[in-house]
């Protein structure tokens, strides 16, 4: 905030900061960033909620966002999300509850020559099976 | 840095490559990112193990070299081998046959229909040069366009020059791109501000990421030659959050770019200066559209806002401002370096140069490819595509994303143009093709853009915001079939409904995708109906 001169334009960047340190935005949080940038808090609700990259609800240890791209929907994205609610009981959006590994989708990555693909961790996956990506996951949770 | 520096450096470099005995080129955009690490530390190693030393054989992290269904891909200059799939164990078999005939098990032909029918502008450096060395664009004659417009051209000069070129918007609607440079022009008020469309939201696309990620300087070169056309000063790259390479490549390209006095004040020595800036986007499809993404940039919710007044009269903070697309800033040095005649020379009457397209969904080869303008459909998808894998059949393609349609085989033959496309009921887009074969139903391709158009629908209109999910509905009870005969009237009646009123561009193109299934696959939808009388 402080590097774009606590402009109010500097709302986006804030939240994105915010959201990379706390893993999400919570309510002190969107205080702090509406006291700073004069900015109502409803303003800064509301631009936190338009934008789906934004998540007020807390993830767990490992995120697995799961592409829904066209290339990977018509490529079987759904079938990767249904093994995956068969296998930790989990869809989209909702994080399991040891609080170890939440799932999301993706509008697209644009690696579509990966396709069914998803970004686990950050790391981009190779084009995958349910079997496949279930494994990844479990071999990502044992992880200490 | 000036022009005689820029040439100095550029010659200066070549010679230094040219004593190389080979260079390894390793892929390093986003499809093959999460192998390339590996494999260019295997094959430096392989290298030293086998007695070459950076002088003799360099090993270099590249953009995207096009096979993204094969990835990862490594190729070998100036012996011209290129290799898929590659392995960290297949690196010193590479470094073994730099001079051919090359490794048998994983070698591509670069002659192949999907090399050799490709046109590359856009990508000229894409796949050859370092995206992150500066020195490695300025040596394949980067900036030089840059240079030559400061100091050899009037303002007026190159917009003529962009004008006779006849590029259009390469985002998907086809706006001559001169006549909106000489309209931002025109204005009288300053500042003025260029802004660089990189919200790339359309599934199945990835021309834009590929750009960035492969050669960035070619952009920004684009947009400071633009703000010096129009009279701008300050401008932003709005990007969306999705593509982190893209976003990383781009700053070190920003930040080296202002260490050589190539952007920020006294460019090429001389008395202009454009201070460029990263706006990242945080996943609202509808700010690709201009107006939500000048709210955007100003830190609020991506709502569009109805035009007039147009960006090119008030747009960001009020400002006149001028917006393009990624692709169509990229065409600008090689417009500027070549002339606009040449460009004009490429393509056909209505619709000049070339276009990326990213190949993906049913088919063999997928990636990224650059085509002249007129080339048909029926190349693209078999000759360059390869065909459909699996023993499948072609039953459609879709392009323009959410917002274009699907064109089915009989229509195979039209040739790639703005117009063209937009007659069989879709759009040019900014140039996503998905192939869809025939064990996917048309009913569930639509149900699954009208999803996307529902979510990503930013409510501020009534007809996109009710309209979408309304449809998506109806869809639904087709793909459930328990549809009657005036659900599909009333599915009719609701796309004109929509796409005649909506504010933006998002609800006015949201019945496209059904519209042409509709057209095209109607027989799809009828098997879903209850028979007539049937209970629901």
């Amino acid at each position: 905030m402080r590097k774009l001169g606590n402009q109010r334009s500097a709302l986006i960047e804030a939240l994105h900061t915010l959201q990379e340190a706390f893993g999400r935005l919570d309510k002190p949080g969107l205080e702090f960033v509406a006291t700073s940038l004069r900015l109502p808090l409803s303003q800064v609700y509301g631009t936190a909620t338009f934008y789906q990259h934004f998540t007020l609800k807390p993830r767990g240890k490992h995120t697995c966002v799961i592409c829904n791209g066209s290339a990977c929907q018509f490529k079987g994205a759904d079938r990767l999300l249904e093994g995956v609610r068969e296998n930790f009981g989990v869809g989209d959006g909702e994080t399991t509850a040891n609080g170890e590994l939440t799932i999301l989708t993706a509008r697209c990555f644009g690696t579509c020559g990966l396709a069914p693909m998803a970004v686990i961790d950050g790391e981009m996956s190779d084009p995958l099976t349910p079997e496949t990506l279930n494994g990844m996951l479990e071999g990502v949770m044992s992880k200490p | 840095m000036m022009m005689r520096e820029l040439k100095a450096l550029s010659a200066e470099h070549k010679e230094r490559e040219a004593t190389r005995e080979a260079c390894i080129n390793v892929c390093g955009a986003a499809g093959c990112q999460s192998h390339s690490d590996e494999l260019k530390a295997a094959l430096m190693r392989a290298a030293s193990a086998q007695g070459y030393g950076p002088d003799t054989c360099a090993v270099k992290k590249v953009g995207c070299l096009g096979l993204c269904g094969a990835a990862p891909l490594v190729s070998v200059h100036p012996a011209g081998l290129l290799y898929q799939k590659v392995r960290a164990e297949d690196a010193s078999d590479i470094v073994a046959n730099l001079d051919g005939p090359g490794v048998d098990r994983i070698r591509l032909d670069p002659h192949a229909p999907f090399f050799s029918r490709q046109q590359r502008i856009v990508l000229e450096n894409s796949g050859k040069i370092d995206p992150e060395a500066l020195e490695d664009y300025i040596a394949a004659d980067g900036y030089l366009a840059l240079a030559t417009a400061l100091t050899q051209m009037t303002p007026s000069q190159v917009i003529s020059q962009v004008t006779r070129s006849g590029l259009r918007g390469r985002g998907g609607a086809g706006y001559p791109t001169g006549l909106k440079w000489s309209t931002v022009a025109k204005s009288t008020r300053t500042p003025k501000v260029v802004v660089c469309n990189a919200d790339e939201g359309d599934p199945g696309a990835f021309m834009d990421r590929a750009v960035l990620e492969s050669d960035p300087h070619r952009v920004l070169e684009g947009m400071a030659i633009a703000a010096y056309a129009v009279g701008a000063t300050e401008g932003y790259i709005y990007i969306r959050s999705e593509y982190p390479l893209a976003e990383s490549r781009l700053k070190t390209a920003l930040r080296h770019a202002e260490r050589n006095g190539l952007l920020g004040n006294g460019i090429c020595g001389t008395e202009f200066g454009l201070r460029l800036s990263l706006r990242l986007g945080a996943g609202a499809f509808v700010c690709g559209e201009e107006t939500a993404l000048i709210a955007s940039i100003e830190g609020k919710r991506g709502t569009p806002r109805p035009r007039p007044p147009y960006p090119a009269e008030s747009g960001v903070w009020g400002r006149p401002t001028l917006i393009n697309n990624v692709e169509t800033f990229a065409n600008i040095p090689s417009i500027i370096r070549n002339g606009g005649d040449w460009f004009a020379s490429i393509g056909t009457q209505q619709s000049k140069g070339t276009k990326v397209f990213a190949l993906a969904g049913a088919i063999e080869n997928a990636g990224l490819i650059e085509v002249p303008m007129g080339i048909k459909l029926r190349d693209i998808v078999f000759d360059i595509g390869g065909g459909i894998p699996g023993g499948h059949k072609f039953k459609a393609v879709q392009t323009g994303g959410p917002s274009g349609g699907c064109i089915p085989e009989q229509f195979l033959d039209t040739p790639v143009e703005y117009e063209t496309l937009a007659t069989l009921g879709s759009i040019m887009g900014s140039g996503g093709m998905v192939v869809i074969d025939n064990k996917t139903s048309m009913v569930e391709v639509a149900r699954y853009f009208m999803d996307f158009c529902m979510t990503e629908s930013c409510g501020k209109c009534t007809p996109c915001r009710a309209g979408t999910v309304q449809m998506y509905n109806l869809l639904s009870r087709f793909s459930a079939r328990k549809a009657q005969a005036a659900d599909l009237a009333l599915l009719e009646e609701l796309c004109d409904m929509v796409k005649h009123t909506s504010l933006c561009g998002l609800g006015q193109s949201a019945p496209n995708p059904l519209l042409s299934t509709l057209r095209y696959f109607r027989q799809e939808y009828e098997a879903a109906m209850l028979p007539q009388g049937g209970v629901k």
